[in-house]
């Protein structure tokens, strides 16, 4: 069953058009890598899909629900993390836990619990009472995440989750995404670091805010000659035009 | 309505944990009131008074004696001329000169009538005007005391009655005025850095992927500064029964109930503005530019009906020009809500367009 | 050094155009403060709603009620029947003063009471004084020599003279301003204001902000010296200023007849001076703050409401307690509005400004060396 569908989905700004036509569909349960060029188009795409975007023309449907007129269904479904990394930094780890979950309308009792899991999971018991402010980055990328998804959302949407941290955090992070992917979620994720491509089930590659080419890492290697998915998406980012912005 | 509880939790704790606004909040409404209605004081007290008496007698030392000795004005020096005077004047170190011709007294005796010359710096038009009028009142009582003159110019046969303010005490005026303004500032400002302040950080993005409703988020935001307003407004009133001895007239409910609305409804107009822009600065001289007019057109420190009517027509769509009159008007008439109806519809009224205007400007996409 | 320079206050200049809202507000913002201060902002007496009870019906009373009407201080706005009915419009705030004659006394001599919203005490003195004038002229009330109230009653500052043909007769001279205009005495007081709005508040919030958002750093460890980065905020400001103060000047010179006598240089260079100061002041205050809204809000707190309040602006400062008077000392704007009234209304020359010119570069030296030291201590 497929949780993402979208069809010539499309998004102008002014003469600008930042997503052309795009279509595709994500399965559930699957981890569905979505890469581009900085500028190709990828979070305006995102957005649209979160409700957070009216789309120019063109149609799509998240976890069942039309993304121009069911917006708000679609949000009790997703869960999101931007890259500008979005938790209150003034509000403590606890603090941001029990609002979120509190938001998508757990009890205190299941807050409570849920609070406990999150933090023994994340290995953070002892930052329970820090300002988020306060955290390193790589930590408040996980606390993100799992605020993200602390209603067992069916679709998690992740732009560019770990930006700026070493390759042992990044790796800590994709532990996370396999344990959610495990427990049914579909994750859908943006990046610029190929490597992590690697980890998708299924990776789309987009250039100047078309989609040109979509399928497995391995199946896009083989048919793209390359060794490694840096190879696959050079290949294609070379007749780029747009670049950042 | 599980979802606000967690929601206000959240804005409490965060304004809580500001390092500022806690400190401001409260520091504000005790500078505002203490300061205020001593600086804004158009009772004139300590001009500044150049003295030219070129007469040189005992009725010119008495005039200028009995001047000096009004409580209005200050000898700030005696010169031999008016040239040197005007010196001063240009100093700044006087405001007014008396000069008293020579042969004032022998032309007095002669002719009966006499004149002397009052030359007040009017730059300051306010000022100049009254000053050089309270100095021809001086001299107007001296001619009747000396039975100089056989009339007066004072108000026979007509009685005075100074309503609800009997000692034209100008405190009394500006304290419930300042109250009114204090409940402006933060219910305007405060909320109108707060959503654009979630903006600049990101944090907006992951509520409004949530599905907590508009209307919801908003009030979450509204609530805080409602409640901070009404204990501002609590400080406000303590203030001007401990330091001024002003006690509202009429009733004090009256009082909470417009601030409530009225707060609704700024806190409502601070929100619109939140979200229409998109830095901090662009939402901080939006609500400055509007706030300067609404204080200006609010008779605050002018009268209302002083404006020109083109003035007076835009008072009508200003709601703290209700507020300001509400509160003078309970705390020194003791109007009753009855009296006030019309006062109250507008308030409402006030608070429905801005917070439905809120509602519209906040776009989740 | 030099292109460098150039090239970031061009980025300054590109970061305040872009926010087209802002830079339309800043623009407006002395426009729409001349217009209310100059058109709106009075004191002047005008239709102040009256109520009337009379009780006498004579012809007197007729004569003078039609004056009453027909001068443009006062509207009538209800004859009513009895003192309660007055009293609940008082409450209501339907009028300010009622007129009650009294029946049963000698014709032309009746009692008249007058009461007076006596809420704006300054607003209840001229109104007491207008319509004492009023009913003196119609006729109805004899000005008698004796008063019993004389005493109970503060000096009015509108009391009118009957000027006396016998005694001591004052010759009232105006200087500078014989119309007694407003706009003599606020248009200097608006510059003062637009100009640490701008400067100071703009400034201190900019550098605040590229704090908030990390760009200060990047910034920092750039070849540039720190005293340039800072320039490079300022001159932006600076010049913007400038344009506000063109604008004032243009408006209150041909729109409110507002004369320029000294040197419009000398009155430049001194808007520049206090530009400069102002400028200081929002360094000073971007260094103490962490974030942009606690940098507005110590302007607004330390900046805004002294120079509303303490700078002569709007209420004289001899009127204020001692304190008071001292602490005004130390504000910027006291100093710039006397110099600003001295150059353009009286027409003084650089020689009489000189205190005021020393005091705001003594400020100036002070701010930079505090706030180089606070900027010194944190980076």
């Amino acid at each position: 069953m497929n949780v993402i569908e979208t069809d010539k989905l499309t998004k102008c700004f002014g003469t600008f058009t930042a997503v052309d036509h795009i279509s595709f569909t994500v399965g559930e349960g699957e981890i569905f890598g979505f890469l581009g060029a900085n500028g190709a188009g990828k979070t305006t795409a995102m957005r649209m899909l979160c409700g957070l975007s009216t789309p120019t023309s063109g149609t799509g449907k998240v976890a069942g629900f039309d993304i121009y007129k069911e917006t708000e269904q679609i949000k009790r479904h997703i869960g999101y993390m931007s890259q500008k990394f979005s938790l209150y930094g003034d509000l403590k780890v606890w603090e941001n836990i029990r609002l979120y979950g509190g938001i998508y309308g757990l009890s205190e009792k299941q807050l409570k619990a849920k609070t406990d899991e999150l933090l023994r999971v994340l290995d953070l018991e002892n930052e329970r009472n820090t300002l988020v402010d306060a955290l390193p980055l790589g930590w408040k990328q996980k606390l993100a995440f799992s605020v993200a998804i602390i209603h067992e959302p069916r679709i998690v949407f992740l732009d560019e989750p770990t930006g700026g941290v070493d390759p042992v955090t990044r790796r800590q992070f994709w532990e996370l995404i396999y344990q959610a992917a495990e427990r049914g979620i579909t994750v859908f994720v943006t990046t610029h670091y190929m490597d992590e491509a690697e980890y998708c089930n299924r990776v789309s590659i987009m250039v100047d805010g078309k989609i040109e080419a979509l399928d497995s890492p391995s199946a896009l290697k083989s048919s793209f000659k390359a060794g490694n998915m840096n190879e696959v998406f050079h290949a294609l980012a070379r007749g780029a035009r747009r670049v950042d912005n | 309505m599980r979802m606000l509880k967690y929601l206000l939790e959240k804005e409490f704790k965060q304004i809580k944990r500001d390092r500022f606004l806690p400190r401001i909040i409260f520091l504000l409404p005790v500078i505002q009131l203490v300061i205020l209605p001593f600086a804004a004081n158009f009772e004139m007290r300590n001009i500044n008074l150049s003295i030219v008496d070129n007469d040189h007698t005992v009725l010119s030392r008495r005039l200028t004696d009995k001047v000096l000795s009004s409580g209005y004005f200050r000898l700030a020096d005696v010169s031999p001329r008016y040239d040197e005077a005007l010196v001063s004047i240009e100093s700044n170190a006087a405001d007014i000169i008396l000069e008293i011709p020579s042969r004032f007294e022998e032309r007095l005796g002669r002719e009966g009538t006499a004149e002397l010359l009052i030359a007040a710096n009017a730059v300051n038009g306010t000022k100049g005007g009254i000053g050089s009028s309270y100095l021809a009142s001086i001299i107007q009582d001296f001619n009747q005391e000396k039975s100089l003159s056989p009339i007066s110019a004072q108000e026979g046969g007509i009685r005075v009655t100074n309503l609800f303010n009997p000692h034209l005490n100008y405190k009394n005026y500006m304290v419930p005025g300042i109250m009114a303004f204090l409940l402006t500032l933060i219910g305007g400002f405060l909320s109108a850095l707060n959503i654009v302040s979630e903006k600049e950080k990101g944090t907006i993005e992951q509520i409004n992927v949530t599905p907590v409703p508009k209307a919801l988020f908003l009030l979450s935001k509204l609530i805080p500064f409602w409640v901070i307003g009404l204990i501002l407004l609590t400080i406000g009133a303590c203030i001007a029964w401990l330091v001024y001895g002003l006690l509202p007239v009429g009733n004090m409910g009256i009082i909470y109930l417009f601030a409530a609305v009225y707060l609704m409804a700024f806190t409502g107009f601070g929100l619109a503005i939140s979200s229409v822009s998109s830095t901090q600065q662009q939402a901080m001289f939006t609500a400055f530019f509007f706030m300067i007019i609404f204080v200006l057109l609010s008779g605050m420190f002018t009268p209302v009906s002083s404006m020109p009517v083109w003035a007076q027509e835009l008072t009508r769509v200003n709601p703290l020009r209700y507020l300001v009159e509400v509160m003078r008007m309970v705390y020194l008439k003791g109007s009753t809500l009855s009296d006030l109806t019309g006062h109250f519809i507008a308030v409402c009224l006030f608070a429905l367009f801005f917070n439905v205007l809120a509602i519209v400007s906040y776009k989740k996409r | 050094m030099r292109d460098s320079l150039a090239a970031f206050v061009r980025k300054e200049f590109l970061h305040i155009f872009r926010d087209r809202r802002t830079m339309m507000i800043l623009l407006l913002m002395p426009i729409v403060l001349i217009i209310l201060f100059g058109y709106a902002i009075t004191t002047e007496i005008k239709r102040v709603p009256v109520a009337i009870l009379d009780q006498s019906r004579d012809e007197v009373t007729q004569k003078m009620i039609s004056h009453f009407v027909a001068s443009e201080y006062f509207e009538l706005y209800k004859m009513i029947d009895s003192e309660e009915e007055g009293q609940a419009l008082f409450r209501q705030g339907k009028i300010r003063m009622a007129l009650i004659v009294e029946s049963g006394k000698l014709k032309g001599e009746n009692e008249i009471q007058l009461l007076v919203d006596a809420t704006d005490p300054n607003e209840a003195t001229q109104l007491s004084a207008y319509a004492t004038q009023i009913a003196v002229e119609s006729g109805k009330v004899k000005v008698e020599s004796e008063n019993a109230n004389s005493n109970a009653k503060p000096l009015s500052p509108f009391t009118f003279h009957l000027s006396p043909d016998q005694g001591i007769a004052p010759v009232i001279k105006l200087l500078y301003n014989p119309q007694l205009r407003g706009a003599y005495n606020f248009v200097p007081g608006v510059m003062g204001l637009i100009l640490i709005l701008i400067c100071a508040m703009m400034t201190s919030v900019g550098i605040v902000k590229e704090k908030e958002i990390g760009t200060m750093e990047v910034l920092l460890v750039s070849p540039m010296k720190p005293v340039y980065i800072i320039l490079a905020k300022a001159t932006p400001y600076l010049l913007l200023s400038l344009v506000n103060i063109a604008t004032i000047l243009s408006l209150s010179y041909f729109l409110l007849d507002v004369p320029i006598n000294g040197s419009l240089l000398l009155l430049v260079g001194v808007s520049v001076l206090y530009a400069l100061v102002a400028l200081c002041l929002g360094l000073l205050i971007s260094t103490i703050a962490d974030t942009q809204q606690a940098a507005m809000l110590i302007s607004a707190v330390v900046l805004m409401l002294p120079v509303i309040l303490l700078s002569g602006m709007v209420f004289p400062i001899e009127n204020m307690p001692e304190i008071l008077q001292v602490i005004s000392n130390i504000v910027p704007a006291k100093w710039y509005i006397i110099a600003v009234k001295d150059i353009m209304i009286k027409g003084l020359g650089f020689g009489s400004v000189l205190q005021e010119i020393g005091v705001l570069a003594l400020m100036v030296v002070v701010l930079v060396g505090l706030s180089v030291k606070r900027f010194k201590i944190r980076l």
